[in-house]
């Protein structure tokens, strides 16, 4: 008897805690917190190779080198699409 | 320092929404809510034309100017973010944006107006970098990372630049110079064949 009320009793707990929320009250204990700087550290497991965290100018180097990567003329050795046509 | 920009190529963008789906993976954003979408005009027209829309990181943000609450800050790479702690839902930011960035969740309990989620240029929010807690918030924190935006990285015609604007404006200026039309374009080659292929002899 004791073991089946106890099971009604979980089994209420999980069926309520379905219907709440999480609370969205503001803290304004947190309001206007800094943020941190994007080089400076992360919690990621999931850096990008080719420069260390804390390090301004390799995280810079890093942006603009990704950034290069949008850019099929700097990554293909294909010459540029106007020379290529006047050379057909 | 670097100001972080997009550019949409609007000659370039195919409509194949790899950037909305990129973002929406990348930040496990809620159902109902996008960051980027994809504009057309002239849709079913020959000659429409396609770009891909999020927050534009503006110098002078309008949402900025307006928040009550004054919840939106700019960092050192002039990204427009803003603290959902802060944020109290009002709307007033998605009236100012000319963009129509700011989003608001409404699959909430009882369907109410949820707080204000945008793009983050993948920059995340005020928690602490890489932190489970700004995941759950903002989405993945990608420029901590040593990564641009998962949306421009992603796009297959290379239509959307992100990065610093300096950078990004000189790619974008460069292949304006140098493209024409035709078997000139880019990748035609590779679609159609040379243009002295299949011509009878």
């Amino acid at each position: 008897m004791i073991m089946r009320s106890t099971i009604a009793m979980a089994m209420m707990a999980v069926c309520v805690s379905g219907c709440g929320d999480k609370a969205q009250t503001i803290d304004q204990s947190r309001a206007k917190k800094a943020d941190g700087k994007a080089w400076e550290s992360s919690q990621s497991a999931y850096m990008a190779e080719g420069w260390k965290a804390g390090d301004q100018a390799a995280w810079e180097a890093q942006m603009r080198g990704r950034a290069q990567g949008q850019n099929e003329y700097s990554r293909s050795a294909a010459p540029p699409p106007v020379a290529a046509a006047a050379s057909q | 320092m670097a100001r972080m920009k997009f550019i949409c190529d609007a000659e370039r963008c195919i409509e194949c929404n790899g950037c909305v789906t990129a973002c929406k993976a990348e930040h496990d954003v809620p159902w109902g809510v996008n960051r980027r979408r994809v504009v057309t005009l002239n849709d079913g027209v020959p000659g429409e034309k396609s770009i891909s829309v999020a927050c534009m990181h503006c110098s002078d943000a309008p949402c900025m100017a307006v928040c009550p609450v004054d919840c939106f800050y700019r960092t050192d790479e002039g990204v427009v973010l803003h603290d959902k702690d802060v944020c109290i839902g009002c709307g007033y930011c998605s009236y100012a944006c000319p963009f129509g960035a700011p989003q608001f969740p409404t699959n909430g309990t009882f369907g109410l107006r949820g707080k204000m989620d945008k793009c983050t240029f993948c920059a995340g929010g005020p928690e602490v970098n890489g932190s489970q807690a700004e995941y759950e918030k903002y989405g993945r924190n990608r420029l901590s990372e040593g990564k641009l935006p998962a949306c421009a990285e992603m796009c297959s015609t290379k239509a959307l630049l992100g990065g610093d604007g300096d950078v990004v404006s000189d790619i974008f200026r460069n292949r304006v110079l140098l493209r024409g039309k035709g078997s000139e374009v880019w990748g035609w080659g590779t679609a159609y064949g040379k243009p002295t292929q299949g011509t009878k002899s």
